[in-house]
Order: structure tokens, then sequence, then C-alpha cells
């Protein structure tokens, strides 16, 4: 095919975000990410959008409130340490419904750690990060493709419900190639923003705000964003189901570990061992129901994880009772190969549920 | 009958919530004031800072955009950029920009973002009770420094309008104050210009606003007047410190 490209992770992602309409991107430098500012710092002027290389994570992000709450779309990106200094601003954006898209190509902490790939940020995007009861939409692509087409769909679930997006990929998907095919899968559409603060002209007055004192106010209002991610865990599920209909186990994994484990089921198939896949490219709203379902009848379950298991506690909420889980991850600054995951799977059928670090 | 005072058509008829004898008020009606003179209101963002300041669509029936505890000027930044033909203006305490967001000012001052921040040093954290501030004079009792604030062990007040000025982004920077009619006249031209010079994209504006906090410094409103004019005044002059006249920038 001609318009396959053979790009890499963090500018198929950059790339996405240009072609989502993303005209205002502000940011601060860290590894293994730099490759996104850079690119867009040559991009945006010619596209008539703004950079600004913001003077820390913090301007950052409350710069893309400021752009986002005047409608536009606007991203910002970083990796663990960096992230955590945004949780504030998230925090706000998604207590006073403005939408952002934040990339987290994520590596192994905590502290300043290191620079190699993780997924150890998977609790702080999914469970919070900041203070309050809240979500962000946190979608994590699998491929360089991925990294493009899932970055297209932040921004629009962005909008759509008017909530900060993530997409968090770890630092071996941002660096990699693959050829990949930059154009989006439908036309992009960009909402009306009738909400957004650009001066009361012809209209009455409009507030951006999270703060309500007033009796009842704030519970009436953090209500309204319950609803909001129900109705977000109602229809925006994504996830991939691989060889699962014959499967006697189920491997769940996300990200680059989702790979790993498409070669240990190649092999492990080769030896007669029948195994699937479950990969959930939203990880928030997560697939409960596809990992109750499947592993009501395949009980046999194995999550693979970049980190010492934070997916994993979703897993287990969500799995049937039945379901024995059985647990491999590392912990960042190291990889999971396909014949350790082919061991744990042996291990996983046997019956020995356990966590292996 | 002719008409020779009113509210400003920029301010609403809202309560206050400030306390009785507290300047915030005072500077609330010279932006009104300003808008009006101006006529900018419907075109103007608001971004208020942390604080005593929060309610700050209580009174202007402008678009208000509420941002995280020192950190207006980054918004303002994001807000500026993306639609550069509104007003855009920030409003925060000395807390807020001072202290918390010394950095998020210093940046947006120097990248000469075409914002207007109006700064209320009322030397103490107001909202949270009377705490210590970045602005607390020397020997100043807070509840946060009991004995008087020492430089030695708190190091010694921030003159933001001084030095914000040295930064080249900066078009105009001033300190003035509200404590009496004479010094409200100045204020309110210093926020005229202040706007203007974004109306007319010249960079960065600032005016500092010295403001009573006569709850917490625990006097009556009437003598906190005598506390600006007595005690701050000395130690924060007023005065234009910076002010660029044409758009000849290096
Ligand atoms: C991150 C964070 N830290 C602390 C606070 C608590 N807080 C609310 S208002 C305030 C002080 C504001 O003081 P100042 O900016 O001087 O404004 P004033 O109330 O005097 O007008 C503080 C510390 C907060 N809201 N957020
Ligand atoms: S606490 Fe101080 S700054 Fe706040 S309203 Fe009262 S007097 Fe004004």
């Amino acid at each position: 095919m001609t318009d396959l490209k053979l790009t890499k992770g963090n500018i198929a992602l950059a790339e996405g975000a240009l072609q989502a309409g993303c005209r205002y991107y502000f940011g601060y430098p860290i590894t293994p990410q730099n490759d996104i500012p850079e690119y867009l710092a040559r991009q945006l002027p010619k596209l008539g959008g703004t950079f600004i290389p913001a003077e820390s994570e913090i301007a950052s992000i409350n710069m893309v409130m400021g752009a986002a709450a005047a409608g536009k779309r606007a991203m910002t990106s970083s990796s663990g340490p960096g992230i955590s200094l945004m949780q504030e601003a998230l925090s706000y954006m998604a207590g006073s419904d403005t939408p952002c898209v934040v990339v987290n190509i994520m590596r192994c902490g905590p502290g300043l750690g290191g620079i190699s790939p993780t997924q150890g940020d998977y609790s702080q995007a999914v469970h919070g990060g900041g203070h309050g009861d809240y979500h962000n939409i946190v979608l994590a692509p699998a491929s360089v493709q991925e990294m493009f087409d899932l970055t297209i769909k932040a921004f629009e679930l962005a909008d759509k419900y008017r909530n900060p997006a993530m997409v968090i990929a770890d630092a071996m998907i941002g660096q990699f190639q693959e050829p990949c095919r930059l154009t989006p899968k439908e036309p992009v559409v960009l909402p009306e923003k009738p909400w957004a603060l650009t001066g009361r002209k012809g209209r009455t007055p409009q507030l951006i705000k999270s703060l309500y004192l007033g009796d009842g106010e704030q519970e009436a209002h953090n209500m309204l964003l319950v609803r909001k991610y129900r109705e977000i865990q109602d229809n925006e599920v994504m996830c991939e189901e691989w060889h699962l209909d014959d499967a006697e186990v189920m491997i769940i994994a996300f990200g680059t570990p989702s790979r790993v484990a498409k070669t240990a089921i190649i092999q492990a198939r080769a030896q007669g061992i029948k195994v699937g896949l479950l990969r959930p490219l939203t990880v928030f709203p997560f697939p409960s129901k596809q990992v109750y379902e499947h592993s009501s009848r395949i009980p046999n379950v194995l999550v693979v994880e970049m980190n010492t298991g934070q997916m994993l506690r979703d897993v287990q909420i969500a799995a049937h009772k039945d379901a024995r889980i059985h647990f491999y991850g590392r912990p960042g600054g190291g990889f999971p190969y396909p014949e350790d995951v082919l061991r744990e799977l042996k291990k996983a059928m046997e019956g020995a549920y356990e966590r292996s670090l | 009958m002719n008409a020779v005072f009113k509210r400003p058509e920029s301010l609403n008829p809202a309560l206050t919530h400030f306390c009785p004898g507290c300047t915030h008020g005072i500077a609330h009606r010279l932006i009104a004031e300003a808008m009006d003179e101006l006529g900018i209101v419907d075109r103007t963002v608001g971004i208020p800072g942390v604080g005593c300041c929060v309610f700050l669509y209580t009174y202007f029936p402008i678009d208000v955009l509420e941002s995280p505890h020192g950190r207006a000027p980054a918004c303002a930044t994001g807000m500026k950029r993306a639609q550069p033909d509104k007003i855009i203006f920030c409003y925060q305490g000395d807390g807020d920009m001072a202290a918390i967001g010394t950095s998020e000012i210093i940046h947006a001052a120097n990248r000469g973002e075409n914002v207007t921040v109006f700064f209320i040093n009322n030397s103490v954290y107001g909202m949270t009770g009377g705490q210590m501030a970045p602005t607390t004079l020397l020997g100043q009792q807070t509840t946060t420094s009991p004995y008087g604030r020492e430089f030695k062990n708190e190091g010694y007040p921030i003159r933001m309008a001084e030095m914000l000025a040295t930064l080249e982004g900066v078009a105009y920077s001033t300190r003035v104050s509200l404590h009496s009619p004479k010094h409200v006249n100045q204020a309110k031209k210093a926020i005229i210009k202040a706007f203007e010079m974004q109306i007319n994209e010249m960079g960065f504006s600032v005016v500092e606003m010295l403001s009573t906090c006569n709850t917490n410094w625990r006097v009556s409103p009437l003598e906190a007047l005598n506390v600006i004019e007595r005690e701050m005044i000395p130690y924060y002059p007023l005065g234009v410190f910076k002010e660029r006249t044409g758009k000849d920038f290096l």
C-alpha cells in the first residue's frame, strides 16, 4: 500500500494531533517524548498554530487550560515526573468540564527513575492522580498506527464529554518505527463549543469553574460528573479480542506487553496450548464487562504488565468470581520477553495463581 | 436630574462578600469603570487567582475562567494565544502571584504576553486567615509570623512591580494605592493605561495595587488606610517602573 509510511511512534502521535485540528501545543522537555514537541515546534507555525516552550509542566498544562477554555483543541505531552506536576490542573479541568489532551510517554520511576519503558503511571492516569473524585478518559495505544488513530480519538472523546483525555504509551511505543497510515479513518469534524469563553458579546456571560460553596452545590456538581463517567463507561469502551474463541487461558495486557503476549500466544499455539488475548485500548473506561464475560468462560487468566500490578486490580474487580488470576509484571528497567510470558502461561494453567514479579 | 455618580455598567448589582473596609471592592469598581470607558466588556475574559478575588464572576458581567492557585498568567497565556482579539486580564493576590505563582508570572511577563494583570498587594494571605505572604513587611505580625517577620528567617518582602519591570517583555509596570481618593484616581488611570497597552498590542502590563486587609491586619477600616500610607508606601513606593512608548522591541 502506497500510503503506508515508516514512522516513529511519537511522530505519529504528534501528526495525529495536528490532523485532529490541534493548533495549540504547550510543553516542557523530558525524555522519552521530546520528538513530540520538536515535531510540533516545526509544524505548528506552518499551520497558523501556536507552540510555546513553557517554563514548566505546571505552566504547560495551565496554558492548555486557557486555550481549551477558549474553545480550541489544545495538547501537552510529557513523561512521569512532568505528568505528576500536571495533576493539579487536570483536576481543575475535570472539575470544570474542560476538554484537553495530555500525552504520557511513560518512563520508569518513581522519582527521577530511568528513561526506559514502563506502565507505572497506569494508576495515576486511570484512578485520578490529582485531588478529588474524577476520571480522565485514558487511551492505551500498542502500535505506531494506534499512536496516530487513538490521538485523534482522544480529541474526539475529550470534546464529546468535555473531559481531559490522556494517551498513555510506554517509551517503547513512542520510540520504535512501523509502517503507518497517517490519514484519519474518518474525516475529523471540529465540534461547536458554545460554552467557550470568547467574551460575552451577543449572549450572557459564561464561566468555567470548579468551586461550589453553596449548600449541596458541590455534591450536585459531583453527581453530574459521576453521570458523565457512567455514560463514558457505557459507550466508549474499546478493546481487542484475539484468539479468545477456543482459548483455555486468557492473557490481559495493554500497550507493549500485549505485543509481547501476541508473540507468546503464537508460540504457545504452535505447542498446542490454546491461549487468547484481551487487550484494552481504553483503560478508562475499563472493559470490565468484557473481562467478566470472557473470564466466566475462560477462568485461567494471566495479566501481564510493565508495573507491579496496577491494571491487575481493575481486572480482579471485574473478573468472574471463579476466575483464577495469575500476574506477571516487570516494574520498569527490564522487559517481559515472550519466553517469560510462555513460562507464566504454563504456571497459570497448572493452577499456580500468584504474582510473579 | 443628571446622575453624577452611578454604578458602572460593567459591575453587577451584587452583594459584596468582601469584608467591610476591604479595598478589593474599590479595585473591582475601578476595573469596571475602565471596561465601561474603553468599551471592552463584550470581549473581555477575566481570570482570577485563588483567594478573596476568586468570585470575580459575581461582580463582573464577563466570561470568567477559574484557574489554579498562582497559575492565572499561564491560563491567560493559552487563552490570549487562542484568541488574540479578546481582552484578557488576571486578578491576583500577593499570595497567589508572589509566592506559589512566581514562576508563572515571571515567564508570562518575560514572554511579553499581551495580557493585563491586576495585582492586589495586601501583604498577607487574606482568604486563608492572614498568614505571612512574601509581601509581608519586616516586623509585621501575621498568624504564621507571630513574632513579626524577620529577614533571617523569612527573607525580605518582594517588590513585584519593580522586579517585573526589569523584564524586557513588560510594556507597563506600575504600583498604585487604594487608600485615598487621590490615590484611587491615580489607580484608575493606571488601570486604563494597562488595558490600553493590551488594546494597542504593546505587551504585558501589570498594575500592583496596595490594598487593605483590615480583617487580618486586625485594625479598623480607617486605620487600615493609615497603615498603607504609614507602613506600606515607604517600602513599596508608588510610581511607574516601566512604560513602553513605541513598539520598538529589542
Ligand atoms: C494549591 C493551593 N494551595 C493553597 C490553597 C489555599 N489558599 C486559598 S486562598 C490562599 C491565599 C490567597 O492569598 P492572596 O493571594 O494574597 O489573596 P487574598 O485572599 O489576600 O486576596 C491560599 C493559600 C489553595 N487553594 N490551593
Ligand atoms: S480577608 Fe482581607 S482581603 Fe479578604 S475580603 Fe477580608 S479584608 Fe479583604
